[in-house]
């Protein structure tokens, strides 16, 4: 899906263009452009409009009170400016360690290094399991890995309750059992040391989408690649680092960047497991959940669209960094497209 | 036969390690299970086995009576020496000797038997409590059924929505030539990566002030309006579809319409059910919108928001908690099931294809 987007961006014609063209293709770029009306309209009713609108409201002081709108006023860079000193914002790195609010916006980075590897290593490792030749009953075990994925979200978090609780859980009765002290048993989710990789083993649960998408690059991959690195005596690590690994990197680039996208905007977890308090310790306040906070909760809509659009131009930078460095690791097979 | 052999054990050891995993992975289902069908009195008792049990009670003389477990050596005509225990209902309770009876042998009557009561363990025998999955049922806000159905209207209502959209764009962007096409086409899938964020409050806002928060609108309309991930699936699924077909009924005057609804649909029905299964899935387990449009609109409610309220009211009683997890979650996994060949396809699509 995204090579598309790592080639050259084309031009928009012109309309002198458009002019000059036989009434026969005009004809099918009427209907063209008919057909993808549904999405055309509401790309611009849905997305575009309401990303300028965002804009705008971060120029204003906009806010509701009991449902009603206040009277919008432009107060410049004002927004901007207490998006600089907000604490819990937190977008100064020189501030990050000095503050005595955690910044919503460190804790997002800090919980994005500890989830990405295991994001992107725990589907990889499932599916070369899932794609060992000596393995039985692949069909039956990809079905029943990718299950979970499909559980409700709310339901997956009172099953994790459940299984991390701290006196009735499964997991602290093995822990028990292997010999843990009843002191030393985790809090899980209300201790701060436990409460990210909590999240963590949340979301490892629903890996199933990822492992699929990787399971079929890998079975993607030619055999007669690896006939010849046998024939060549390649030992299996360079098997991988050489066959494997360049010919499913689309497919981790993929999963790379909708990870990266989605942990940037991270906040349901944490909304429903430690109710959106931030608990414990602050550790939890995520920067969008402060955002989905300062507009639901304290329904300030302009400092809600600051804190929205600044989220966007990181992510949008992230990523164009990232599309950056695909031409280096990344590989195509058969560069040619129609 | 020597590499037969070694053939067997590496299947052996790989698929034991794989069952291994998978029996942890799917562990969640199982506490799921095992605690939605205990008593709260279980729950609450230390030491309780960990499958739905019960402690059992004895009518004896139009009274109910507790059951323990008794050394029989030290009952008044048993054998000293025997190590067996039995369970017994206990009629006299005392510090140094109490009074029981045996419900499996009842013609012997009352005994004395040298014990404190207090010392005595109870039996548990298993006994799935049924009832957690009744009281869920009736009392989960608007009642199960009514949240059954509200949810079902709201998956099948966008469904029907983005699949009639997603097919019309996508045949746009598979079977026309024009400039721009590429370009929207690349505006298209960079939304999959755009942060809700930056909509979010302006959309909100504009329903607000139609004053539609509350009603099923700001949920179902968007849908109509195509997605990128659906769009793309149908388009490369298109694209794959033999141009000739299409090419001939064009010579015979056949409109566009007419040949997507006799050509193209008719030829694509692996690709719809799956758009269709993805779909229903999602919407059914779709929180933050309905969250967010209909939290104050109680009769509206999905089963993932009357669910998650649910945690609030009964975050002391496990058992329903477990059991209302189960309700909601009992009808993807069973969709799943019977659809997951197009489920597979579908993701492969997405995430491999270029």
């Amino acid at each position: 899906m995204l090579e598309q987007l790592n080639t050259r961006l084309p031009k928009l014609p012109s309309l002198a263009a458009v002019r000059k063209m036989q009434s026969l293709s005009r004809r099918e770029m009427r209907n063209g452009l008919l057909f993808l009306s549904p999405w055309l309209f509401g790309f611009v009713a849905f997305t575009f409009l309401p990303m300028i609108a965002t804009l705008i409201f971060s120029f204003l002081n906009l806010r509701i009170t009991d449902g009603i709108f206040s009277t919008p006023k432009f107060v410049g860079f004002d927004n901007y400016a207490q998006l600089l000193k907000d604490p819990q914002a937190g977008i100064v790195p020189t501030t990050w360690f000095s503050s005595k609010t955690p910044s919503s916006l460190l804790i997002t980075i800090k919980f994005a290094l500890f989830a990405l590897p295991i994001g992107i290593l725990a589907p990889l490792g499932l599916a070369l399991l899932m794609n060992n030749q000596y393995l039985k009953g692949q069909f039956v075990f990809r079905s029943l890995f990718y299950m979970p994925f499909i559980v409700p979200f709310v339901a997956s978090v009172f099953l994790w309750g459940g299984m991390l609780n701290t006196e009735t859980g499964w997991i602290n009765r093995v822990l028990l059992f292997l010999g843990v002290a009843k002191e030393s048993l985790p809090q899980w989710a209300n201790d701060v040391n436990w409460v990210y990789p909590t999240y963590v083993i949340m979301g490892i649960w629903g890996i199933g989408n990822a492992m699929l998408i990787m399971l079929a690059g890998l079975q993607g991959v030619p055999t007669e690649l690896y006939d010849a690195a046998k024939v060549d005596g390649a030992n299996s690590w360079a098997t991988f680092w050489n066959i494997t690994f360049p010919m499913i990197s689309p497919v981790i680039f993929y999963n790379l960047v909708l990870d990266i996208v989605g942990l940037f905007q991270y906040f349901l977890v944490p909304l429903v497991v430690n109710a959106g308090t931030g608990r414990p310790g602050g550790a939890t306040m995520f920067y969008n959940l402060y955002l989905y906070k300062t507009f639901f909760t304290y329904q300030n809509m302009s400092y809600g669209s600051t804190l929205a659009w600044f989220l966007f131009l990181v992510i949008l930078i992230i990523t164009i960094v990232l599309f950056a460095t695909a031409k280096y690791w990344v590989y195509y097979a058969g560069e040619t497209r129609s | 036969m020597n590499k037969k052999i070694r053939t067997g054990i590496n299947s052996t050891f790989i698929t034991l390690v794989v069952l291994s995993l998978l029996v942890v992975f799917l562990s969640p289902f199982a506490f799921m299970m095992v605690t939605s069908l205990k008593t709260r009195e279980q729950i609450s008792v230390v030491g309780a086995p960990i499958w739905p049990a019960a402690q059992p009670k004895y009518t004896y003389n139009d009274k109910e009576v507790d059951v323990f477990t008794v050394p029989m050596s030290k009952c008044a005509g048993f054998d000293a020496n025997s190590t067996a225990t039995k369970n017994l209902a206990i009629t006299k309770k005392g510090r140094q000797e109490s009074t029981f009876v045996d419900p499996d042998d009842l013609a012997r009557g009352e005994f004395v038997c040298q014990v404190s009561w207090r010392a005595l363990d109870r039996p548990w025998i298993f006994s799935p409590s049924w009832q957690n999955y009744v009281e869920v049922w009736k009392t989960i806000p608007n009642g199960y059924w009514r949240l059954l159905t509200n949810t079902t209207f709201y998956a099948v209502v966008t469904m029907i929505g983005t699949v009639i959209s997603c097919i019309l764009v996508a045949f746009g962007f598979a079977r026309f030539r024009f400039p721009g096409r590429d370009f929207l086409f690349i505006v298209l899938i960079s939304t999959i990566f755009l942060p809700g964020a930056v909509t979010i409050i302006p959309t909100y806002s504009f329903w607000q002030k139609l004053g539609l928060v509350g009603t099923w609108y700001p949920l179902i309309v968007p849908h109509f309006f195509a997605n990128a991930y659906n769009v793309f699936l149908f388009r490369q699924y298109f694209m794959t579809l033999p141009r000739e077909l299409d090419e001939s009924a064009m010579m015979d005057g056949a409109s566009p319409l007419r040949i997507l609804w006799s050509i193209i649909i008719p030829q694509s029905y692996p690709v719809i059910i799956a758009v269709v299964v993805f779909h229903i899935v999602f919407a059914w387990n779709d929180y933050f919108g309905p969250l967010i449009y209909l939290s104050t609109a109680r009769q509206n409610w999905p089963i993932s928001v009357a669910l998650s309220s649910f945690n609030g009211i009964y975050g002391s009683q496990p058992q329903l908690i477990q059991a209302g997890a189960l309700l909601a979650l009992i009808l993807p996994v069973i969709l799943f099931f019977v659809a997951q060949r197009f489920f597979v396809q579908g993701i492969v699509i997405t995430g491999v294809e270029k």
